[in-house]
């Protein structure tokens, strides 16, 4: 061949190129190139998928709207007003009496012009409307609320401090999860999936909690619980609140929140900040409510409830509660990072420790060895030099799946490391094909040279369709797989491209090498 | 050195009857198992549950880990011993989904600690919840029908050149199944209908190779299928990319053997085409079981020392490459007789 000089050249560089991005796995910072990327079975850590209850989004959008409505019909003096939610995402209205059904029907037109009217039943003076809000509104809603939910959690787990963590959006309101090598796996979980809801409501006085249990809450007033756990006892005592309804204040507005140690009650707390708007809201709340008592109220549990002894300016305040330090920490997380705008649920979760990926990692490699070992001695066997040769062409297929892993940024999964051990047992398929149609041609008398030519040609479009049908069944994999499935998939497909360049290409210009410019009566195979 | 001489000539087509009864007892002892074991038997992947490996400092007693996990609710959880005899490994199984929340790790730990006697360590929790359990599921039959789709689009281009007429054809079954889809059936049903209509279509289209590749597929992942049913191992994620590995690897050896039919069909066209077929597979036997050969190797090294989480996937593997190799030599070429029937068919 004439060309003889390029084609050595191409398996140089390649091999160079091998060595370059397969080195920096064994030894880190050899130069600035990444490893290969352990997946979480193989490291530990933690899978998580979470679906944000996107409905609940629209529930509390709705209840925002109801609240703002009843201040406005309130100021625009439409009286008798009465406004509650039905089957989730509607309003009912009652009211009666003409003029505030005019001043009702202004204000809807004027202000609320998102909310679409489903149903009127007008029963002499007395107006029942139900309203709800328009699909396309409910889709933004929804949109947003994944969007922000997946921005917060983000927000938590960079605060929260963990290495390269993979945080993506997945489907229309389901949030993927990875944090590879998390030791503390339920605090994460707590962390992430904690809606961090934090409200301020006024206690309503007008009768004890108690009474309120057994007769039922006031309108415009709920009961909330306070829960506490004795450290020692591990028992929890619920006490009840009777609180408004209303939030005068919600966690919107805070700018910072920290850890503090209180030095006399020996106790953790945070100590939160709020923006000028939250300030002045605070101020005017504290200043108009004094010797009320102000609830704090997170995720609908009831914090601390003190009374309010002035106005206070300035916009701080402090959250106490029997805190540990890690429990003030990851408050303090929460609150800094923001609220979920709906609750999340946990829909799948795979953890698993970090010693049992070692001994996966472990048990992968020494298989991989045995294996390798058992069919390169039996290429050295079966077909002497040339099995060698194959053999050689293995090794460079091992080396050449490590750097495509690194190259790409893949993942090795413990599916992963058997894709490996397969490759070596395919990879040689092709030059057990090349080496058998060699084999034949040469019984049928032709000469070493125009054997090996005749083997490599009949032989190379059987390989290439067989390596195909693989190709095919990894890439359909890699779609519709997940994690552990999908590095698989990555792997087989690397082994089999990368073995069409070692069985196909390297062994032939072996054979070519070692043809050109010599007579050779017989060839070891 | 050689294992099978050159020389070599067995009667494949000519105990082809014994090899089809054989594959359709096979068959129906996996479908049968199947049926009575009421489907195949789900993993938490795809059924939705709870799975927790736990280890102890030594060996104990099921029931002491079984009496650990009632005091919380896990009475029905199954426990079984994981990995090779004689470890401390055992793994707990529950329907239960949304168990594993603040504490439960803590809890499970005190609780077997306590009734074991002996440390226990949580190695691994998967949970998956019902919903995330139905996705999988169908995410996974599609993968398999896709699989078998385009690999079929590619045979019947390859072999018969018929490119445009196999696109078509998968573009039609893409559309009908979407349509079908719509209206809700069942993806199993689905794939079955697929399947079927696949099927037919080589039969009247005369795409002999493709239709005798696509029978060896199916008859390979059928008897995989029905083995792991008859083992009553569960089906994971990994487990179906060990079916599409075999449905892709157990097409190698026969695009081998069909290659060489087809070469031999123009070299001895005067012969009949049962002696061409039967000369062709021994002259390829050497190299269809030297493929498989080294590939069962390793995939046997994977079996043995890969341990507990990858010994189901090698399982898979090493009965799919094992049927494949069979059936590559004794279904998918002897199936292209079944043209000499045909009038139409030369």
């Amino acid at each position: 061949m004439k060309n003889i000089a390029w084609k050595p050249v191409i398996i140089a560089a390649v091999f160079l190129a091998a060595i370059i991005y397969v080195l920096p796995t064994f030894n880190p910072g050899l130069w600035p190139h990444k490893k290969i990327n352990l997946g979480l079975d193989l490291q530990g850590g933690m899978h998580l998928v979470l679906e944000v209850e996107t409905d609940k989004a629209i529930e509390s959008t709705l209840e925002r709207i109801i609240q703002e409505l009843r201040d406005r019909s309130r100021r625009e003096g439409a009286q008798g007003l009465q406004l509650e939610r039905v089957d989730g995402n509607r309003i009912k209205i009652n009211l009666s009496g003409q003029t505030n059904i005019e001043k009702l029907q202004a204000l809807l037109d004027s202000e609320f012009p998102d909310l679409r009217e489903q149903d009127r039943t007008l029963t002499g003076e007395r107006l029942e409307l139900i309203l709800d809000l328009p699909d396309r509104e409910v889709d933004r809603i929804k949109e947003l609320a994944t969007a922000q939910a997946l921005e917060t959690i983000r927000n938590r787990i960079d605060q929260f401090g963990v290495a390269e963590p993979d945080i993506r959006r997945q489907g229309d309101n389901r949030i993927l999860i990875q944090l590879p090598g998390i030791s503390d796996t339920e605090r994460a979980k707590e962390l992430i999936g904690r809606t961090a809801q934090l409200e301020f409501k006024l206690v309503d006085d007008q009768m004890s909690p108690e009474t309120a249990l057994q007769n039922g809450a006031p309108p415009g007033s709920e009961i909330l619980y306070q829960i506490n756990v004795d450290p020692t006892t591990q028992r929890t005592r619920k006490i009840p609140f009777l609180l408004k309804k209303r939030t005068v204040l919600t966690g919107q507005y805070l700018t910072d929140a920290r850890v503090r140690y209180d030095q006399d009650k020996r106790s953790y707390y945070v100590a939160i900040d709020f923006d000028r708007k939250g300030a002045r809201i605070f101020e005017r709340i504290t200043g108009d409510n004094i010797h009320k008592r102000l609830a704090i109220v997170l995720d609908n549990k009831v914090h601390s409830a003190p009374e309010i002894q002035d106005r206070i300016a300035g916009g701080s305040a402090v959250i106490t509660g029997s805190f540990s330090a890690e429990e003030a920490e990851d408050l303090a997380i929460v609150l800094r990072a923001g609220a979920l705008p709906a609750p999340v649920k946990v829909m799948e979760e795979r953890t698993v420790g970090p010693s049992l990926g070692k001994d996966s990692i472990k048990k992968g490699l020494i298989s991989m060895i045995v294996g390798g070992v058992l069919v390169i001695l039996f290429m050295m066997i079966y077909y002497k030099a040339s099995g060698l040769l194959a053999d050689l062409a293995l090794v460079l297929n091992i080396l050449l799946m490590g750097a495509g892993l690194a190259a790409f940024q893949a993942t090795l999964t413990l599916p992963g490391i058997a894709a490996f051990i397969l490759t070596i047992g395919m990879a040689v398929d092709a030059n057990v094909i090349i080496f058998e149609r060699i084999r034949e041609e040469l019984s049928i008398g032709k000469p070493p040279r125009a054997a090996v030519d005749a083997g490599y040609d009949r032989a190379t479009l059987t390989i290439l369709d067989a390596n195909v049908t693989t190709l095919i069944a990894a890439v359909v994999l890699f779609q519709f797989g997940t994690g552990p499935v999908k590095g698989f998939a990555v792997t087989l497909s690397l082994g089999v491209i990368a073995s069409m360049f070692t069985a196909l290409f390297f062994t032939r210009v072996v054979f070519d090498a070692y043809f050109s410019g010599r007579k050779v009566k017989n060839i070891s195979i | 050195m050689q294992f099978i001489r050159p020389d070599v000539n067995i009667d494949f087509i000519g105990n082809r009857k014994f090899a089809f009864t054989f594959s359709l007892m096979l068959i129906l002892i996996s479908i049968g198992t199947l049926v009575y074991h009421g489907g195949p038997l789900y993993g938490i992947d795809f059924s939705g549950g709870t799975l927790i490996q736990v280890r102890f400092d030594k060996p104990v007693p099921v029931a002491n880990i079984k009496e650990g996990l009632s005091r919380m609710d896990l009475s029905q959880a199954s426990v079984q011993q994981f990995g090779e005899e004689g470890t401390s490994e055992y793994l707990i199984r529950t329907d239960a989904s949304g168990i594993t929340d603040k504490g439960f790790n803590a809890a499970l730990r005190q609780n077997l600690t306590e009734t074991s006697g002996t440390a226990a360590e949580i190695r691994r929790v998967e949970m998956v919840g019902p919903q995330v359990g139905r996705d999988l599921r169908e995410k996974a039959l599609k993968a398999m029908f896709y699989a078998l789709l385009f690999i079929t689009v590619y045979i019947s281009g390859r072999f018969e050149l018929k490119w445009l007429l196999s696109a078509v054809l998968a573009v039609a079954l893409i559309g009908a199944v979407y349509m079908l889809g719509l209206f809700k059936v069942s993806i199993p049903f689905l794939i079955l209908m697929a399947l079927v209509v696949t099927l037919a279509m080589f039969w009247f289209l005369n795409l002999k190779y493709a239709m005798g590749a696509i029978v060896a597929l199916i008859h390979d992942v059928t008897i995989t299928v029905g083995v792991f049913s008859l083992f009553n191992k569960e089906f994971t994620l990994p487990i179906i990319a060990a079916l599409l590995t075999i449905i892709g690897y157990s097409l190698n050896d026969t695009i081998i053997v069909f290659d060489r039919i087809r070469e031999n069909t123009k070299k001895l066209h005067k012969n009949p085409l049962g002696t061409i077929i039967n000369r062709s597979i021994n002259e390829t036997l050497s190299r269809t079981l030297l493929t498989s050969g080294t590939t069962l190797v390793v995939v046997i090294a994977l079996f043995v020392l890969g341990g507990g989480i990858i010994h189901d996937f090698a399982f898979a593997l090493l009965v799919g490459i094992l049927i494949g190799t069979y059936s590559s030599i004794y279904v998918a070429s002897p199936i292209l007789l079944a043209w000499q029937r045909k009038p139409s068919a030369g």
